[in-house]
């Protein structure tokens, strides 16, 4: 028997369950994959034009994406003025881009992602260099999402490492403190506490204070990733042998050097699946904003779809959604194996 | 060396220091935060206390496992959302447990076309978040056909626009229970369970997004176990499916349990986005309340309370179970 034809049988024949399993699959996929790419691809109505036309073709009506594609990217954002949202995101996958190059990997990187974050900022917000100012309530679609997801990670993981170093420590307030943080809001749905950083945020705050709706949420999210990071950077901080602090000890380093120079970069390096896997969630978890009025890109998706004449077609408008989250997920995956394979280069 | 230099130098002393500023902390921002909130309640005229879960509701709830009335008290309306949210993480485990385990064990089989396919079902859905999932499941369940064309997959059961209708058992006759099939009378089922379209989309966006991820634990579980196992088993005579059960499974499970359990808290943590949808578990029962009494500070300790009470006992019995599967060494 030829390669194939040998690789067919043990694969796909090999034995009587498998056989029955690959005509299952066989009869799924007849069940499915036609009829899916007669309405995606061959029913499907392409190009601008009005739900009607969608209606007689029959099919998918991707007529939706070309005709609100703009309200699904940029929510409520000044018509005329989504230039501004789209160039601070080509800038933010640009930075993003050049920071999966080792290469890229110097000092001058950590300036550019202030700079970026400087730069993104007065782009989304105007007010200065003739730019109409735009509030942050009428921010809204993929840059709010990415907003909201980018500054929840950025603060939150200083935070999560505070919060392990603290479970860790053998001062007993700093370690109830932290543990009591941590337990308690990892028991908590996400969406109960998105709840009360807008409902109870207000009433915590002095009278006459208040802070924006976008602001609470951020605010929330951050509280809520915190928690679940520290889990992930204690279980690298467990794993460090306990000659490696007696070592730093014995050289005369304070608490903090031993943890900057010897077991934080050891133990961050042990965990980067578990850390970017909850960033994942993290990035994820921003639709959950919808549910407190924030119009990221699921909220807008959603209200592109608000029309009775397009409602129908909603599969289309979620499954475009989908497809942006999933880039991103699967970007951050696939770049976290990347980098686990490459800082572990130097310890081979 | 001067006095304070020196005790800066003890270890101790500085750990009692930074002790101390921790607590001093806590108790500053904790004692500004309680006052800020009593002088808010105090201006918009809220009494503190849960003296109100004992006044009348005065709304509805689509769907109850007991009794309820809108004249009935916020405590019982509470009660109503709490057994929905039970019941909905109740299901939710069970059926992402059947399926992620089915799918992770095929994604190992030596069967390609299975493994590929389980392999882009995994990654297609783990990858979006849930509530997206959610909208798409509550979409397409409401645009289902009414109830006199009802999908018929399997006999007694009915997929319409009203939600899912399965046979049911009817005790009331007493004695050993009777099968009870759903039946099309005018423009509805009658016998049998209902399932409306908020609980049927919201148990199949639970199950669905929540298998993947179990999948892939009882992927890794199995993957742990030494290739050595698999092949002394197979020298002994033991079948695939012997050694499956019998070798490989039980030491997979030490692996496995760990990370299901938090997978088990996650179904019940992420069933409150039932309120995006308009299902009235817990979490939206109290969102109602909330915005009928005012009372955000007692309704969302008494939502955090329950979910706390919820996890620690599911962990609680998750790590009574992980003993018995653990490795007794000796």
């Amino acid at each position: 028997m030829n390669r194939p034809g040998r690789w067919i049988k043990a694969n796909l024949f090999g034995s009587p369950v498998n056989t029955v399993l690959t005509v299952l699959a066989l009869a799924l996929l007849w069940q499915t994959v036609p009829p899916f790419l007669d309405w995606a691809l061959f029913s499907a109505s392409w190009g601008g034009g009005s739900p009607e036309s969608c209606r007689q073709a029959g099919g998918a009506c991707w007529t939706l994406l070309a005709e609100r594609h703009r309200l699904m990217l940029f929510g409520l954002y000044p018509y005329d003025q989504h230039w501004r949202p789209l160039l601070a995101m080509a800038l933010f996958v640009a930075l993003l881009a050049a920071s999966s190059h080792r290469r890229c990997w110097r000092p001058w990187l950590a300036l550019a992602w202030g700079a970026l974050i400087v730069v993104a900022s007065l782009l989304m917000w105007g007010g200065v260099a003739g730019l109409v100012p735009v509030e942050t309530a009428q921010w809204g679609g993929l840059p709010l999402t990415l907003v909201i997801a980018v500054l929840a990670i950025v603060v939150a993981f200083p935070f999560s490492i505070l919060l392990a170093l603290g479970r860790r420590s053998e001062l007993p307030v700093i370690k109830a403190v932290s543990v009591g943080y941590i337990e308690l809001v990892r028991g908590l749905p996400l969406v109960s506490l998105l709840f009360m950083a807008s409902v109870m945020f207000p009433l915590f705050l002095p009278e006459g204070v208040t802070i924006e709706k976008a602001l609470r949420a951020l605010v929330g999210m951050t509280l809520f990733t915190a928690a679940y990071l520290a889990e992930a950077v204690r279980g690298g901080l467990q794993a460090i042998p306990k000659g490696q602090f007696e070592a730093a000890d014995a050289l005369g380093l304070s608490y903090w050097q031993t943890m900057r120079l010897i077991i934080l970069p050891q133990a961050l390096r042990l965990v980067i699946p578990p850390i970017v896997g909850q960033f994942i969630t993290c990035f994820k978890d921003t639709s959950l904003v919808t549910i407190v009025g924030l119009y990221d890109l699921l909220a807008a998706t959603k209200a592109a779809l608000n029309d009775p004449a397009w409602r129908p077609f909603f599969v289309e408008g979620y499954l475009a959604a989908a497809l942006v989250y999933f880039c991103f997920c699967f970007f951050m995956s696939r770049y976290s194996q990347w980098l686990e394979r490459e800082v572990a280069k130097g310890t081979r | 060396m001067g006095g304070l230099a020196g005790l800066w130098g003890s270890r101790r002393f500085r750990g009692l220091v930074y002790q101390a500023l921790v607590i001093g902390g806590v108790i500053a921002v904790g004692g500004w935060l309680v006052r800020n909130t009593l002088t808010n309640l105090e201006l918009r005229g809220i009494a503190t206390g849960f003296g109100f879960l004992g006044r009348e509701a005065g709304f509805d709830i689509s769907e109850s496992l007991i009794p309820y009335t809108p004249a009935d008290t916020y405590a019982r309306a509470l009660l109503v959302g709490l057994l929905n949210t039970l019941l909905i993480s109740a299901l939710g485990i069970v059926f992402a447990t059947l399926i992620g385990t089915a799918v992770g064990v095929m994604r190992l089989s030596g069967n390609w076309l299975m493994a590929r396919l389980c392999g882009v079902y995994v990654e297609a859905v783990r990858n979006v978040p849930l509530l997206l999932q959610l909208f798409v499941w509550y979409g397409l369940v409401t645009t289902l056909p009414g109830a006199r064309q009802a999908l018929n997959p399997l006999p007694g059961v009915f997929l319409s626009n009203r939600g899912l209708v399965i046979p049911g058992l009817d005790w009331s006759g007493g004695g050993w229970p009777v099968l009870d099939l759903p039946r099309l009378a005018g423009f509805n089922f009658t016998g049998g369970l209902t399932l409306s379209p908020e609980f049927a989309a919201l148990l199949a966006g639970l199950t669905v997004y929540t298998a993947a991820f179990i999948a892939e634990i009882v992927r890794a579980g199995i993957l742990s176990v030494p290739k050595g196992q698999v092949e002394a088993a197979r020298a002994l005579g033991l079948s695939k499916g012997q050694t499956l059960r019998l070798v490989v499974l039980p030491q997979a499970l030490r692996v496995i349990v760990p990370p299901l359990t938090s997978q088990y808290l996650n179904v019940t943590k992420n069933s409150p986005l039932a309120i995006a949808i308009g299902y009235p578990d817990l979490v939206a029962v109290s969102n109602t309340a909330i915005n009928q009494t005012g009372q955000a500070v007692e309704s969302v300790a008494l939502v955090m309370g329950v979910f706390l009470c919820i996890s620690l006992g599911l962990s609680a019995l998750m790590n009574w179970y992980n003993k018995r599967v653990a490795l007794v060494s000796k």
